[in-house]
């Protein structure tokens, strides 16, 4: 006690030096991702000889590329605080319009364009619904999840729609070996992954996630963005879906049935954070390739669906345990 | 509190009058729509997702989602399923208790998992709806239970019973319905539930133990799940690893929103709840009745959870607004 | 010098059938149309017992639904694996032409086991049917009128809207119904689906005796749909008034036979599909069996074997009719 009588406060040691740089880069989702793919490499070299082929691999990413690449974009949506579980759907109907143009005898850049238009439109009504209406996007777009294939069965019945030759085997195009849709999930992934990273309007997009009053306040179009994002998103799921029809041939409602689980699954396995605000293209890049060798490597072993299923429950736990626990250490 | 009752009030009856209008409309299209078999085809077809929805209109409320329901439903289904194939000797009514207490289990694990590591719910939910289904086809070897492993008399209960002949399960379902409404308007937990939904973060500091009454919406959500699970085998005889709560969730959940219950927590009462059951029940018998084809009916039940939401806003506007325009 | 050269040449034959014996056994895959589908088990039954008596490796696979896609992957990793069959009942008639193609191009023999590609017959290389199927519709209107004394209206509850199966003997029904003097009194007034789901199938037999209180009949040409419609009779105990039947397997359908529901019911030995199309393919393999339209080749059990058009082959020629006296006969 000092002359006054109060306590003098005790030196402390010395401050704690700030994280390094090598931590702040190593410790985010993506890392645990990519921890997990490799591991999942590992594990699926292990569980069977016929894994390890890059080949077999990439043949095995073309059947979910298309999901992969409506996933990148369905990521942004989620950081900005909304969510779409209506895209597989979207995919499903602007693909059944499209063959049933083109069935109906339209030209096929015609039939083509409706298509596209469709996703555009499904996109444009999950936008009115959520950034005109008010109304929360999760109910909204299991509602039009529901209600979009509803209508692509109404469209193409429990029947399948033929293409024309010429627009069938997408993923058997090849450049330097490597098959056309994996090449177009990379390259969109760039692209994307940039808008992001390194624009304002992706900066924008993070702040709208994180707070979207405060955004507001701070001069950020919000609404705007958000209804950018559904359209975009609506219409990248009528390209998936037309990449779906070339890739089997013929054009069926039940194209990408479950898909909005395994696109949300992709998601969030690459650390994107579901209330919006946190979330990488990068994650989700990673993610995509983690899902396929996990579910490649366990078919080709044989292992019971029972098997897969209870694989694929438990990563999505781990994975989103781990995501919590890391975006809490970040803000030490 | 006067407006507040009012928008209360249009709410459950906006439901009402729905139902009373779409059955007038069928019953003028096909008049044995309105006809008491007719009633027993209705009534038969919700006691399931009645009692599923109780369970969830709690979770909602607390502002949570549990997407597992129906596997929850399929793995307690399983479990009670092989207890009466490979031990035919219990006394069968004790699977009701393995079934709901199955059913508490996962829906605790569920739980414990938001509470404990604090995730969210739905991201939770969705990956235990994946690994409770993987489980179920794990645990009966990918074999359904066939019908003559299920007791006749469980099935005997969806058929008839000694209460004016309405079928045991109806009877169970409503008396859910009743607890629920209990528990809701009487109990100190039942209303902490609504508190913690509407203010989660002003929950503890009214001396809401946000971990127990969490805890306890999940379990509650999975127990009723896992009753659902023996109803599954009484109303269809069997129990089959894929079929047996899929899509279940789904149901449910368009019951409960089209009831009333609001996603972000804290709005929602039982009697709008039953109401959206009864509409949806409505629906589901009315569709093969009109002829409408499969392909079609997916398209309507969408498209009556889009119009269900927008008259929620619309309501819930206009009574914001009428509060506002009373306060001015 | 002589001994010598007999020395070598009994070293080499022995080398020889030592090396012929230690060939790889051949590899056998039935790809179900989905897990927990007791009458694929059956089937599957089939194919294990004639592999472990003919000396080939068997393993049986199915994706976890029934979708027109969700065998894709299965078949790609079956490819990877090298096997030398690929049995499969397919779920959809042309999602699977492309996949199913390359299979063949690896020289693997592609067989439809059940159920064939409706219009795509060239992307498999042979079919193995449970019956003729030109008979079914013509045995089952036969067995239904047997029980309502030949007249009154009838309704058939089916699987799914263009389940080609189904289709085809329901074609086949009408025809009997319209031409056949015989069945004069006996009216078609419904038909009805219940997409081979439980709850459907129910649900569409309580709206036919809502719709048409004077049905005397049901035909139920799917093992789902008879299961379904017999429950709801037996619940309501009309099994006098109404009478159902079908095809149905008799382990789902015994309690409905023993208490009086169903009289009688219909089907084929899934578990001799198997057993065929085991045989069918080690004999295509070594040679012994040629698969062209017109050869015939005698299997254990069986008996002698056609091939018929479109390299089809019919397990037994006209459906068994299981009833109270013989239901305890078969387990499957």
């Amino acid at each position: 006690m000092n002359a006054l009588g109060t306590t003098e406060p005790r030196m402390t040691s010395a401050p704690k030096p700030v994280r390094s740089g090598w931590q702040t880069a190593l410790i985010r989702p993506e890392t645990m991702t990519f921890v997990l793919l490799i591991i999942g490499v590992i594990g699926a070299s292990m569980l069977s000889p016929f894994f390890l082929d890059i080949n077999y691999i990439l043949r095995s990413f073309t059947l979910s590329a298309e999901i992969a690449i409506v996933a990148l974009v369905l990521t942004m949506v989620i950081i900005a605080g909304e969510i779409d579980l209506s895209a597989a759907s979207n995919m499903a109907l602007s693909a059944c319009l499209f063959a049933f143009a083109q069935q109906a005898g339209l030209p096929m850049p015609l039939a083509i364009g409706v298509g596209l238009l469709a996703g555009l439109a499904m996109g444009g009504f999950n936008a009115l619904m959520v950034v005109g209406l008010q109304l929360p996007s999760i109910i909204v777009t299991i509602g039009t999840l529901i209600a979009y294939r509803g209508l692509a069965q109404v469209i193409a019945g429990d029947k399948s729609i033929r293409v024309p030759d010429w627009f069938i085997g997408i993923n058997n195009q090849m450049i330097l070996g490597i098959p056309l849709p994996v090449i177009l999930f990379v390259l969109i992934a760039i692209v994307l992954g940039l808008v992001l990273s390194a624009t304002i309007y992706g900066r924008q997009i993070y702040q709208v996630g994180t707070n979207e009053t405060a955004a507001r306040h701070a001069g950020i179009r919000s609404k705007r963005i958000k209804v950018g994002l559904f359209l975009l998103l609506g219409l990248v799921s009528a390209i998936a879906g037309l990449m779906t029809a070339s890739r089997l041939g013929s054009v069926r409602y039940d194209i990408a049935l479950g898909g909005e689980l395994q696109m949300v699954l992709m998601a969030m396995l690459g650390g994107t954070y579901i209330f919006g605000g946190r979330g990488s293209i990068l994650g989700t890049f990673l993610a995509a390739w983690l899902l396929v060798i996990v579910s490649t490597g366990m078919t080709v072993a044989n292992l019971l669906p029972a098997i897969q299923l209870t694989v694929l429950g438990i990563l999505l736990i781990v994975a989103i345990i781990a995501t919590n626990f890391i975006y809490s250490r970040a803000q030490r | 509190m006067n407006a507040l009752r009012n928008i209360l009030m249009r709410r459950e009856a906006g439901i009402f009058v729905m139902i009373v209008l779409f059955c007038l409309a069928v019953g003028i299209a096909k008049p044995q729509f309105l006809t008491t078999n007719s009633l027993r085809i209705i009534l038969l077809l919700v006691p399931l997702i009645m009692i599923g929805a109780m369970g969830q209109m709690l979770v909602l409320v607390a502002r949570h989602v549990d997407l597992s329901i129906g596997s929850i439903l399929g793995l307690s289904a399983m479990v009670t399923g092989m207890m009466f194939r490979y031990h035919p000797e219990i006394w069968w009514p004790l699977g009701f208790a393995v079934s709901i207490g199955t059913g508490a289990l996962l829906g605790l694990f569920n739980g414990t998992l938001v509470t404990v590591f604090k995730l969210p719910s739905i991201i939770v939910t969705l990956g235990t709806l994946n690994l409770f289904r993987g489980l179920t086809y794990i645990i009966s070897n990918a074999k359904q239970i066939d019908r003559q492993y299920v007791p006749s008399a469980l099935k005997a209960m969806s058929q008839t019973s000694p209460i004016f002949g309405i079928p045991w399960i109806i009877i169970i379902a409503f008396s859910v319905a009743l607890a629920t409404y209990y528990f809701v308007m009487h109990t100190r937990v039942g209303r902490q539930i609504y508190a913690l939904g509407s203010n989660p973060v002003a929950a503890p500091l009214r001396g809401i133990d946000v971990t127990r009454v969490t805890l306890l919406v999940f379990t509650i959500s999975g127990a009723l799940s896992g009753l659902a699970g023996i109803m599954y085998a009484s109303r269809w005889g069997f129990v089959n690893p894929s079929n047996t709560g899929a899509g279940f969730e789904f149901q449910v959940i368009a019951a409960v929103v089209i009831g009333g219950v609001s996603i972000n927590g804290g709005v929602g009462t039982v009697l709008g709840t039953v109401l959206g059951v009864l509409l949806l029940g409505c629906l589901s018998s009315a569709l093969p009745l009109l002829g409408i084809p499969g392909t079609t009916q997916n398209a309507i039940y969408g498209s009556v959870i889009i119009i269900a939401l927008i008259i929620d806003r619309t309501v819930r506007r206009q009574g914001i607004a009428s509060i506002a325009r009373r306060q001015a | 010098m002589k001994n010598k050269i007999i020395l070598a040449m009994a070293a080499t034959f022995a080398l020889g059938s030592t090396a012929a014996m230690a060939q790889d056994p051949t590899q056998i895959v039935y790809i179900g149309k989905n897990t927990g589908n007791p009458y694929f088990d059956s089937i599957s039954g089939g194919f294990e017992d004639a592999c472990a008596a003919l000396n080939c490796e068997y393993q049986f696979v199915a994706p976890a639904t029934a979708e027109a896609t969700s065998q894709i992957p299965l078949i790609e990793a079956q490819i990877q694996r090298g096997v030398e069959v690929i049995a499969i009942a397919p779920n959809s008639p042309d999602a699977l032409n492309q996949v199913l193609d390359s299979a063949k191009a690896q020289g693997i023999l592609v067989l439809t086991v059940n159920g064939d590609l409706v219009g795509n017959e060239s992307h498999r290389d042979a079919t193995i049917l449970p019956v003729d199927f030109t008979k079914t519709g013509p045995n089952q209107v036969e067995l239904m009128g047997s029980m309502i004394g030949y007249k009154g209206e009838i309704a058939i509850l089916s699987a799914t809207t263009e389940a080609p199966d189904q289709n085809t003997w329901i074609a086949a029904m009408n025809d009997t119904l319209a031409n056949d003097a015989k069945y004069k009194d006996m009216k078609l007034v419904a038909t009805v689906y219940g997409d081979d789901q439980p709850e459907k199938s129910t649900t569409e037999m309580e709206a036919l005796l809502a719709n048409y209180p004077d049905l005397v009949g049901v035909i139920a040409p799917t093992t789902v749909g008879i299961a379904a419609a017999a429950q709801v009779v037996q619940s309501r105990g009309i099994a006098d008034k109404v009478h159902v039947t079908g095809l149905g397997l008799p382990s789902e359908m015994r309690d409905f036979v023993k208490d009086g529901t169903v009289s009688a019911f219909q089907l084929w030995s899934p578990y001799n599909e198997g057993w065929l199309a085991v045989h069918f393919a080690t004999g295509v393999l070594d040679g012994s069996i040629k698969n062209e339209v017109g050869a015939t080749f005698e299997v254990p059990n069986l008996g002698t074997i056609k091939i018929d058009d479109l390299n089809a082959m019919n397990t037994q020629a006209e459906l068994t009719t299981f009833d109270v006296n013989n239901i305890d006969e078969f387990d499957f």
